[in-house]
């Protein structure tokens, strides 16, 4: 249990509209889970409701880190617990600079103020894992950043927030080969025992650089399919044509809804 | 988003709101009247070119209305103000000196004797009369005049008579016809050619009384390719009356001199703050008008830059924050009277709690100023659905080649930056507190340090509970 991430039959409405609608998913640390689907099954809207964000209802199943429930908790709260969700589309934030953003954001994590030379540190460790530039720090929180800088913003605040686990939302998409690369160094880095993540992604492309250990296919709301990672190359090759076809027996309402 | 705000916790956030029992040596009766500027011209012992000056000044205020664009001022009582009072008799240079009572205000307000180290010099005024002003001696030396403006016109005549009110005529608005007629301290600051006073010179203006008048008077003169820096700061008691506040600021940069006009407008929600502030820029020289509003009922207030001179530059960058109680009714002019000049206005504005800030602007370009260019800038961000921002840009261009910029934005603090702040293990309060200092954080970077912690600070406690 304090080991687990675990999402047992989620029914999440955007507005009145159900777009999950009983979701069942494990995630245990050190494992890498990859989420596949075509456009509008519900996968960024997983990502949304595991944090908490206002504009989507859990209308029903629970979500338990640790075995504790987030449902209840504001999102800043699951952050603080270890929970990090890197985001398809990061905000700008004009005027906050990423330094004092991320040290603000370091301490919350961790509770308390942390020593000033050790954060530096550290953040000039990571940023050189994702070749990043020590004006960037200077510059304000994603304002004027390009689609691969802000990618590669939020793998370096997940790397400096050490979570225990992480959603990273179509991180992939708009990224080129080269950068790709890099962000993929630092989720590599950042795997071990003390980590699960969950990889929300379209394309397989990713899935060739972090190698997961479960792939689950999300079809309209519902995880129609779960297998190991030849499951992502399966569907490189085959489209999502034929899970759909496949998966049609078994999109009845789920069991106690 | 709700609004609740107990009265009691913005009341206590404002630090600067006692008042102290401090005897006055002079007082005058209630009232804007004739015998109150005899009064005054005799205790100042002043000439008779400034008598008929004052008594003129206050026929104008008497005999002028109030503009139709103005509103919200209809109900100050005139007749329940007094108009001179003070409790020191002259302007001490040392701190020693001045009256015990006074130091003592002026320590609970943090203006302790140590920031004169920091300063190129201090000036303090309570009520009617500047209780202490100094200059760094290594700026004396070079010529740099820093007095209070009565002490200007005693020792300084010349200089004086040749700039007084001639950019800020009596004629000019009602508020400074009242001040020409009751004007006491402020400051007069003559940096002569050449000389750059890299270090601020700072005044801090303080209300005490209550029901009162303050009209300070600043007379700035920067001489060629000359430079100086000038911070206020002011604060008043929280009554339940109201009080008022009527400054004049005249500033004349001659050519390439470059000048800094720094404020930090903090008055209590009782003080209506109707303040004329104007810069006449010569050949090639730069005035940059740094305007921070953050109290006060009412604030009436447009910095203005007027390009006489080719290829000046001037530039207002304008912060106000509007919170329950107040309407700061702030912004800019830049007006251009010669060629190939420039002028930007950055303003933001920042209202919550039922507060409202408007921003008015003009742009003048004359026919004879050709090719200008202009740049405006003006945001706001609205804190919850009670409070209100608006815009009132004018423009008139008659000068040919202009180039003229506006941009303007309205905003709130939007759902998708909370949820990412928060989603990093930050509160909701101080990620609000984050997107707003963020906001504003191009004009409190061009601050003195002391002043951009102060204001991030005031703006902190402004907008707890704001949203939520």
């Amino acid at each position: 249990m304090a080991d687990t991430f675990e999402i047992q039959g989620l029914h999440v409405n955007i507005e009145d509209k159900p777009i999950l609608k009983g979701v069942d998913l494990v995630v245990r640390k050190g494992e890498v889970h990859a989420l596949m689907g075509p456009n509008g099954s519900g996968k960024s809207t997983l990502a949304n409701a595991i944090l908490g964000h206002p504009k989507y209802t859990v209308t029903g199943g629970k979500i338990l880190m640790k075995g504790e429930s987030l449902l209840e908790m504001d999102t800043d709260e699951r952050a603080r617990k270890g929970l990090f969700l890197a985001f398809q589309y990061p905000c700008e934030v004009p005027g906050v600079r990423q330094s004092n953003f991320l040290r603000l954001a370091c301490n919350a994590r961790a509770g308390r103020e942390l020593d000033v030379m050790e954060f530096y540190d550290k953040l000039g460790q990571k940023m050189k894992v994702l070749d990043i530039d020590e004006k960037f720090m200077k510059r304000y929180l994603n304002e004027g950043f390009s689609g691969g800088e802000k990618k590669r913003n939020e793998i370096l605040q997940m790397m400096m927030l050490e979570p225990e686990f992480a959603i990273m939302d179509e991180t992939d998409s708009g990224l080129d080969i080269d950068a790709l690369k890099v962000v993929s160094r630092g989720v590599n880095e950042l795997r071990g025992p003390g980590l699960g993540i969950l990889i929300i992604t379209h394309y397989e492309r990713i899935l060739r650089y972090i190698n997961p250990d479960f792939v689950h296919i999300l079809v309209d709301g519902k995880i129609v399919k779960s297998g190991g990672s030849d499951l992502a190359a399966h569907l490189e090759e085959h489209g999502y044509d034929w899970i759909i076809k496949d998966a049609e027996p078994v999109s009845a309402p789920a069991k106690g809804r | 988003m709700s609004t609740a705000l107990p009265d009691q916790v913005l009341r206590g956030a404002y630090k600067e709101g006692f008042h102290d029992d401090i005897k006055a040596l002079r007082k005058v009766a209630k009232g804007a009247s004739h015998e109150v500027v005899d009064y005054m011209c005799d205790v100042k012992n002043e000439p008779d070119w400034m008598r008929q000056f004052r008594h003129r000044s206050l026929d104008l205020f008497l005999k002028q209305d109030l503009p139709a664009w103005m509103p919200g001022l209809r109900d100050i009582d005139y007749d329940a103000i007094t108009y001179y009072m003070s409790p020191v008799d002259k302007s001490a240079n040392r701190w020693e000196d001045v009256p015990e009572d006074i130091r003592r205000t002026y320590d609970k307000l943090g203006i302790a004797k140590e920031e004169q180290k920091l300063l190129g010099g201090l000036g303090a005024q309570i009520d009617s009369e500047m209780a202490y002003h100094n200059i760094q001696e290594s700026l004396a030396k070079q010529g740099v005049v820093f007095l209070s403006c009565d002490d200007g016109l005693k020792e300084y005549p010349e200089i004086f008579k040749e700039h007084f009110a001639k950019s800020i005529p009596p004629e000019d608005n009602k508020f400074a016809a009242l001040n020409s007629a009751f004007w006491s301290g402020g400051s007069f600051v003559y940096v002569p050619k050449g000389v750059k006073c890299d270090i601020p010179l700072s005044v801090y203006f303080r209300i005490n009384a209550e029901q009162f008048g303050q009209f300070e008077r600043t007379l700035i003169v920067c001489d060629d390719d000359s430079f100086c820096h000038y911070v206020e700061g002011c604060s008043a008691p929280v009554y339940t009356t109201h009080s008022l506040h009527a400054a004049v600021v005249e500033i004349f940069v001659k050519d390439r001199a470059r000048c800094r006009y720094t404020t930090i407008q903090n008055w209590s929600t009782d003080v209506y703050n109707l303040v004329t502030k104007r810069a006449f820029l010569y050949k090639n020289a730069v005035m940059e008008w740094v305007d921070g509003n953050l109290g006060s009922k009412r604030t009436v207030k447009y910095p203005s830059c007027y390009m006489v001179g080719e290829g000046a530059h001037g530039e207002i960058l304008s912060l106000a924050s509007a919170d329950k109680g107040m309407w700061q009714d702030a912004g800019a002019k830049l007006v251009f009277y010669a060629p190939n000049c420039t002028g930007r206005i950055n303003s933001k504005s920042i209202s919550g709690h039922g507060g409202r800030a408007s921003y008015r602007g003009l742009v003048q370009v004359n026919e004879q100023a050709r090719n200008c260019r202009v740049q405006v800038n003006c945001d706001a961000l609205i804190l919850d659905p009670v409070s209100r921002s608006d815009t009132y840009p004018v423009m008139e261009i008659d000068g040919d080649l202009a180039t003229v910029e506006h941009e303007a934005s309205v905003s709130n603090v939007s759902e998708e930056q909370l949820f990412y702040l928060m989603s990093r293990g930050v509160k909701k309060e101080d990620a609000v507190s984050m997107i707003v200092n963020g906001f504003i954080e191009p004009i409190v970077k061009e601050l003195p340090m002391e002043f951009a912690v102060e204001i991030n600070r005031l703006i902190n406690l402004q907008m707890e509970g704001s949203v939520g």
